[in-house]
């Protein structure tokens, strides 16, 4: 049994709980649903530092079994949150009210491959990177590509309008995604977009990607494919300094070529990954830059020169060149597995997610650095550079006294160099529990009110995701310092 | 039954569980997520279970057991996580912490599979009496009678479970291989190395035995046999048996220096990959017994197993042609928990006429798993069925593999499916081309 003491919220009433399982049992079937308290606890996180425990799983096969879900927590006031592999950085997927956990990883069908149209339908429980295997011998691609793409799902990424490396070139999700079925809160199943760019009508596609699960459940993506390219070069740019490095990033951009993915890692990424991975990053360096080039043969020779040249005269010690796919990949394992890294060096660490504009990339770095040492803590980064999107790492050991506080204290702080240098708080990983006290840095508020209105619309009882992307809300902590500190100030959970 | 708490000296270390930053990147790894995509049965969850029966957040119920249970051990995750957990040791202390309970307190399920692994793989005599009655079953043409040539109608009489339980019997029908001492002593030999016999190995795979005592000839080895060697004891260290395994290590540790280890020997070899993988970690085994410790610590670094020994040997001259269509089944013991990929690659691309086909996902495991496919059926037959269709997919005659309980399991498999594939050691197929070359002297 759970010792109540480590209860996130007060247990619902004995027989209130047994019918609202009861009903959930009825919606996908008994063998699709989980209850037992020793069951619960593995759904209590997702890849950050959140934790809260759900009242329920599900595991719905249709989007008819979703919609039945719904209806079933409507009847008995219960939250709903939908939860792909949970590999999300924003807490997203943590139930913090409690409630329904939806996790969809048996709609998992790729239901059609339209090759000569360039089109992909596939469930919401699609692995990103099986659909990439799928499409593979087509010649085709679907462009976002994050780093958990082995095992992140593709309602994840539409519900996060999720980015990646290759970014900078093809934009995010939503420039990828061209209609949706969704269940609404009321439990209708309607159809958003469609086959074509710019359906007709208001863009409700559009809106419910990067909505975080807050607006509906995505039961089916109808998705945008790109062709492979033809060429691709891979680089690896060494730099004694982080400030070299970040000169560089905008040498390049400045000289007109537009790579296809610019990543940075810094000593502190390089040190963790290099031992496990062997991908080539000398130990030495102050940071890397993997640049990757694609497009006609002839072009992909060309921009490498430029490339390199621009490396060259922002002071880089060497720039090689991936020879073979092999190659090719393995410097892409070290940089896919840069985060998860960190997690051996360290007993845990916070990751931040914020955007500056390029060209300030220097300035910004040096302070986010300063300020960290100030507060003692170490800080490894490893980002996408290209588009000006950080992820600094705080690392710390939570069982010192204060760590908690102090690293969210730090974080925040990050979070205002980043909106003060004229950027944002997040480029990638949504907004979720961690960052939705931040909002008010970036919008007014009118236009948070806004956004409120419109999820009114769509979800007037508040019932799905609460707590999530938006400041307020009934019941909800004021912070995200709050949020955590009610639920990890327990000893011994694990961050 | 009650439930627990982790109790002992083998409870679960906060440090190796801080690792895990609950990524995810293990889940599609895991061939128990693959199966069921549940987070249940996935290592990130497996190991959030750990850590919160560890903290006494919950109480180990027969719920949460179980799905300690059905983790394989196969280690692929710890392949797959960027943060380096060890899984296989902290999942061997937990099932080690439960284990320290009472044994009135311990589930039955496991206290049964602890005393089974004490008393007949611990002790050869006990084991063989059984394994006599398999090769009567075997020798007395009952097997054959069950299984072919009408292979089929008296398979079908038996029930679904009975007929699967058969398909797991191996053919017993060579004499075992039980001999110690110097087994091969080649003028010129410039390595002299010991071998572990093991403890079903011999008697149910004794040409295994045969083929690796004359591949390491043929590589210029000494090779003896300790007389006094007995079973390596990674069963039941899986099993939670902490106790018995390390009673077994030192008996190990002491066979092997009476052969010369620390002197005149250049390496311990196994030809069992999960034999080897536990007996490099005989050193943490012991980490805690002040008079042990450094022996252990020195035994566990001189374990080769022999593929990887005889990849760095000269072993390619002389070879004759084995014109077989070759796939190789990752053993998981050998892929994840040596992290030896390389080696057996490196040996049959060596083999003159020999066509290498490689499975999808070779390092997935086969649902073996020691004593898992007895344990846990249901999940580790569907495991192997999709093992199976990966294996048809390539087309090979011999399905090759470095473990004989990985062979115990493929066979099943292949007589499962129908299937007319052979299962090999790796060794046993390097011994084919060795015979066929020019050089071999009968």
């Amino acid at each position: 049994m759970l010792h109540s003491r480590h209860m996130t919220r007060p247990e619902m009433p004995t027989n209130a709980r047994a019918a609202a399982i009861e009903a959930l049992e009825r919606a996908v079937g008994a063998a699709h649903v989980l209850h037992a308290p020793e069951d619960l606890i593995v759904y209590e996180y997702d890849a950050t530092i959140d934790r809260a425990l759900p009242d329920a799983v599900v595991f719905p096969a249709t989007a008819e079994e979703v919609a039945a879900v719904v209806r079933a927590a409507n009847a008995h006031d219960l939250p709903v949150v939908p939860r792909g592999s949970g590999t999300g950085l924003s807490g997203g997927a943590v139930p913090v009210k409690g409630g329904v956990v939806v996790v969809l990883t048996r709609m998992n069908r790729i239901v059609e491959v339209d090759a000569a149209n360039r089109i992909a339908v596939v469930e919401p429980g699609v692995i990103n990177l099986a659909l990439q295997e799928t499409l593979a011998p087509l010649g085709l691609t679907w462009a976002p590509d994050p780093s958990s793409q082995r095992i992140c799902t593709i309602g994840g990424n539409v519900a996060n309008n999720s980015g990646g490396p290759h970014t900078l070139a093809h934009g995010s999700t939503v420039n990828h995604v061209l209609g949706l079925e969704v269940v609404l809160a009321d439990g209708r199943i309607v159809h958003l977009g469609g086959r074509v760019a710019d359906a007709p009508g208001v863009d409700l596609r559009g809106l419910v990607v990067g909505s975080e699960g807050t607006l509906g459940i995505v039961t089916q993506a109808t998705l945008r494919l790109v062709p492979t390219p033809r060429a691709v070069r891979t680089m690896l740019a060494i730099f004694d300094t982080i400030d070299a490095a970040c000169e560089a990033v905008s040498a390049i951009i400045r000289g007109g070529v537009i790579p296809v993915a610019l990543e940075m890692l810094d000593q502190e990424i390089i040190r963790a990954v290099e031992p496990r991975i062997h991908a080539g990053f000398p130990l030495d360096a102050g940071a890397v830059l993997l640049i990757e080039i694609e497009g006609l043969a002839e072009a992909v020779a060309v921009e490498a020169e430029a490339v390199i040249e621009a490396c060259r005269a922002s002071g880089a010690r060497e720039v090689r060149s991936a020879d073979t796919q092999s190659e090719r990949d393995r410097l892409w394992e070290g940089r896919k597995s840069g985060i998860g890294a960190i997690g051996a060096v360290t007993p845990a660490f916070y990751i931040l997610d914020g955007v500056v504009p390029r060209t300030l990339l220097p300035v910004v770095m040096r302070r986010i650095l300063a300020r960290s040492a100030e507060y003692g803590f170490r800080c490894a980064n490893i980002f996408h550079a290209g588009d000006g999107n950080l992820h600094p790492n705080i690392l710390f050991d939570p069982q010192e006294s204060g760590a908690i506080q102090r690293v969210l204290d730090l974080g925040g702080e990050i979070m205002r160099i980043c909106v003060d240098a004229g950027g944002s708080i997040t480029g990638e990983h949504g907004i979720g529990l961690e960052k939705r006290s931040y909002m008010e840095w970036i919008f007014t508020p009118a236009d948070l009110a806004a956004m409120a209105d419109v999820r009114s619309a769509f979800d007037d009882a508040g019932r799905f995701n609460p707590c999530k992307v938006l400041p307020g809300g009934h019941g909800c902590a004021t912070g995200h310092a709050d949020e955590v500190a009610r639920h990890l100030a327990t000893p011994g959970v694990y961050i | 039954m009650q439930p627990m708490k982790f109790v002992g000296p083998d409870i679960p270390s906060l440090a190796d569980l801080q690792n895990c930053i609950h990524c995810g990147f293990c889940l599609p790894a895991c061939p128990t997520y693959i199966a069921t995509g549940q987070e249940l049965e996935s290592p990130r969850g497996r190991l959030h279970l750990i850590a919160a029966v560890r903290d006494g957040r919950i109480e180990a119920t027969d719920r949460t057991l179980t799905h300690l249970d059905r983790c394989l051990q196969c280690r692929a995750c710890e392949t797959a996580c960027p943060s380096a957990v060890p899984y296989g040791r902290i999942m061997e202390d937990a099932r080690a912490s439960i284990m320290a309970n009472a044994p009135a307190a311990q589930p039955t399920a496991w206290r049964l599979r602890a005393l089974a692994l004490r008393h007949v793989l611990a002790r050869p005599a006990m084991l063989r009496r059984l394994l006599a009655l398999g090769r009567l079953y075997s020798r007395s043409g009952l097997q054959r009678a069950v299984r072919g040539p009408l292979r089929g109608p008296l398979r079908r009489l038996l029930p679904a479970r009975l007929a699967r339980l058969e398909s797991s019997i191996p053919v017993l029908s060579a004499p075992p291989f039980r001999a110690t001492g110097t087994l091969t002593r080649p003028a010129g030999a410039t390595a002299r190395v010991a071998m572990l016999l093991g403890c079903v190995h011999g008697e149910i795979y004794p040409n295994m035995h045969e083929a690796t005592v004359r591949v390491l000839t043929h590589a210029g080895c000494e090779v003896v046999a300790p007389p006094a060697q007995v079973c390596c004891g990674a069963l039941h260290a899986h099993a939670g048996d902490a106790e018995t395994a390390r009673a077994l290590a030192r008996r190990n540790i002491a066979a092997f220096e009476a052969a010369g280890l620390g002197g005149s020997l250049d390496a311990v070899i196994v030809n069992a990959a999960g034999c080897g993988a536990a007996m490099k970690e005989y050193g943490r085994l012991l980490r805690d017994d002040p008079r042990w410790a450094e022996r252990a610590e020195r035994f566990a670094a001189s374990v080769r197993d022999v593929l990887e020994y005889v990849a760095g040997r000269d072993f390619a001259h002389d070879l004759g042609p084995v014109d077989r269509t070759v796939t190789l089944q990752d053993a998981c013991h050998l892929a994840h928990a040596q992290q030896i990929r390389e080696a057996p690659r490196l040996i049959l691309r060596a083999i003159p006429g020999l066509r290498l086909r490689e499975l999808r996902t070779p390092d997935r495991c086969c649902g073996s798993a020691g004593i898992y496919a007895f344990a846990q059926p249901e999940l580790s037959a569907q495991i192997l069925e999709a093992k199976m269709e990966d294996v048809a997919r390539t087309g090979a005659d011999v399905v090759c593999t470095a473990n004989p309980g990985c062979t115990l399991q493929l066979q099943a498999g292949v007589l499962r499916a129908g299937l007319d594939t052979e299962v090999r050691h790796v060794i046993e197929v390097l011994d084919q081309s060795v015979r066929a070359g020019a050089g071999y002297a009968r």
